[in-house]
């Protein structure tokens, strides 16, 4: 579905990502791994089209997308739900997710959406007219994968989904992104959480200062000395 | 309360705060006081004369105001060029008049009619059409030639380029129309000088129609603005965009072409507003957009930068303050312009988040 290959990317001067290669296939839980600045989020940015690759391409099926705009990206089905969850603080819930749905044109089509993802999040249709900004974090991190959903992607990208949440949010949110993905939604899981990320992951990219160091199924990486050494503390 | 004000410390910047604050308030008390119980105060006619002077030209600071205000909210700059926008959309309102006026539509009844006089009411719509349409473009070359190259730069280098953009145009528009003062050629049912006696106290105080005019239409475009800032498409994706770039563009925003938009808004509010000076004021030349630029600047300021009501709320109060000032005072009412550059400095030290600027912090959270 998704191919990434010899992919490199630069900050000015900062080469970010060195000639990284991996792919995706329809329905799987995919996660990278990798501590920080390896460059999980720049990955993540190029697939969407807010960065661009100085050589290396993106190819969503059959397609390369490595000089697509942004919106067109989110019009094919590919969604970032971005690091640190970046909602609109000062629009209210309800905004945030029609946002969201800012591609698509048919008010039906969004309305239906929208009774999807308050299915998923029925929280997040409780604080509607609440704020962004006045949520907690846990609700943020919903109403961040919410908006997401609005556009109804074909494959997820999530950037540290875990960040900042206590254990039992963390839980949750990892099983409504298995729910998620139950309804037919690829997911390219980025995650510090190691642990968590490989739990639910089908196959894992471990990325170091951008390359790619390891591959492989999730629980032989889970099993795999080097990467108990460096991610799983032991 | 009290444990408050022993943990506070005395450093130089408070120092100054308080003793300029009280330097203010005891030169405001004594001057009102005079004001109020001296000889030779003002009757309610005169009041009621710089109330509606106030209201008026608060309603242009308003809609000039906004226009720093939604740049500023988008881009974190001050686009200083802003006033020179309004300032050509007073010459495009202006020449639209002129060919209206020169424009021929004699009836049976009057042979001499033009067409400013025989459909007034399309003339104006064409008139503020056009100004509002010149400036717009004028709002969207400016983003496009000197501000988008520049994005990403340190804060300071847009800043510079806006300035220098702001002094390029009043010089081109000397050079294309001359450095002569022009009148605007009203419509007779919009003639400067006439309009409603109302008595007050005994006496009768006018309320001009084209004072009368600017009010109500500058009311009705903010209505209109806060409807399509808080109600649409595209006012959610400008909030969007002000907020979050990255985000914005991640849900399929084109954040460039919004930039965009957000400028062209403020040139159609700022060209109006421009129009409504002419058709007011009357005379005008290529200094006009400079001075209702920076008092416009001011109320942006005066209502918390970046907040829509609060550049309304501002400029209404600028147009207040400067208006009544002077006679509150008892000042010279040519002093009109250092009050609005007090406030400034005022604000800057006491408030620099404005008026409704906390209210953004707080939900900002
Ligand atoms: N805007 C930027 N300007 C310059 N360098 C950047 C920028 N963003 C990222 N980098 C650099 O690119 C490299 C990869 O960063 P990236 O954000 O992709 O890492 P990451 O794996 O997502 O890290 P983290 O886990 O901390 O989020 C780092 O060396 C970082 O310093
Ligand atoms: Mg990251």
């Amino acid at each position: 579905m998704l191919k990434v290959n010899e992919l490199n990317v630069s900050y000015g001067a900062i080469h970010a990502l060195k000639g990284i290669s991996f792919d995706l296939q329809e329905d799987e839980i995919v996660a990278l791994i990798g501590a920080n600045g390896a460059g999980k989020s720049t990955t993540l940015n190029t697939i969407s089209g807010i960065m661009r690759p100085d050589s290396g391409s993106v190819v969503f099926e059959e397609e390369d997308i490595s000089q697509t705009s942004p919106a067109q990206i989110v019009g094919k089905g590919i969604v970032q739900v971005p690091e640190g969850r970046k909602i609109f603080a000062r629009m209210s819930v309800l905004e945030n997710l029609e946002m969201g749905a800012y591609t698509l044109r048919d008010k039906d089509v969004i309305k239906a959406h929208m009774a999807e993802v308050f299915e998923v999040f029925p929280r997040l249709e409780e604080r509607q007219k609440q704020l962004g900004g006045t949520l907690s974090g846990g609700e943020q991190q919903m109403l961040a994968i919410g908006r997401a959903l609005m556009a109804s992607p074909r494959l997820l990208l999530l950037d540290e989904p875990s960040m900042g949440l206590a254990p039992i949010l963390v839980e949750q949110i990892f099983e409504i992104i298995q729910k998620i993905n139950a309804e037919g939604v690829s997911i390219l899981l980025v995650e510090q959480n190691a642990q968590m990320a490989l739990s639910i992951a089908d196959r894992a990219y471990v990325l170091e200062t951008g390359m790619v160091a390891l591959s492989g199924k999730a629980d032989a990486l889970m099993e795999n000395p080097e990467v108990q050494a460096a991610y799983l503390g032991g | 309360m009290i444990k408050k004000l022993r943990n506070l410390k005395l450093t130089p910047g408070l120092i100054l705060r308080l003793v300029v604050g009280l330097v203010v308030l005891i030169y405001l008390g004594w001057r009102i006081y005079q004001t109020a119980f001296g000889e030779g105060t003002y009757g309610p006619d005169t009041w009621m004369r710089f109330l509606i002077a106030g209201l008026i030209v608060g309603g242009m600071y308003a809609l000039i105001a906004i226009g720093y205000t939604l740049v500023y909210g988008t881009l974190f700059m001050i686009n200083f060029a802003h006033g020179e926008v309004m300032m050509l959309g007073t010459y495009a309102g202006y020449f639209a008049l002129e060919a209206f006026a020169s424009l021929p539509a004699p009836t049976a009844a009057d042979p001499n009619l033009n067409f400013l006089n025989a459909q007034p009411v399309i003339a104006l719509i064409l008139t503020f059409v056009a100004g509002a349409g010149v400036s717009a473009l004028m709002g969207y070359l400016l983003e496009k030639i000197a501000y988008r190259p520049l994005r990403g730069a340190p804060r300071l280098v847009p800043l510079i380029s806006a300035i220098g953009t702001s002094i390029f145009l009043q010089n081109a528009a000397q050079l294309l129309f001359g450095p002569q003062r022009r009148q605007y050629q009203n419509p007779d049912f919009l003639w400067r000088g006439t309009g409603w006696m109302i008595p007050v106290g005994g006496k009768d105080v006018m309320l001009t129609y084209t004072g009368l005019f600017s009010f109500v239409l500058s009311i009705l475009l903010m209505v209109g603005l806060f409807i399509l800032v808080r109600r649409t498409k595209l006012g959610k994706s400008m909030r969007a965009v002000a907020e979050n770039k990255q985000a914005a563009a991640l849900m399929g925003i084109d954040v460039d072409s919004v930039i965009s938009k957000t400028f062209i808004i403020s040139g159609i509010l700022a060209g109006s507003a421009g129009v409504m000076w002419g058709i007011h004021n009357g005379l005008f030349n290529h200094y006009v957009g400079f001075i209702p630029g920076i008092k416009a600047f001011t109320a942006a300021v005066l209502g918390g930068i970046g907040n829509i009501p609060g550049a309304m709320l501002g400029g209404m109060l600028l147009g207040l303050l400067e208006s009544l000032g002077p006679a509150l005072l008892g000042l010279d009412f040519q002093l009109k312009d250092v009050i609005a550059f007090t406030i400034l400095i005022l604000v800057l030290i006491f408030r620099p988040s404005g008026l409704l600027g906390e209210a953004l912090s707080e939900e900002k959270v």
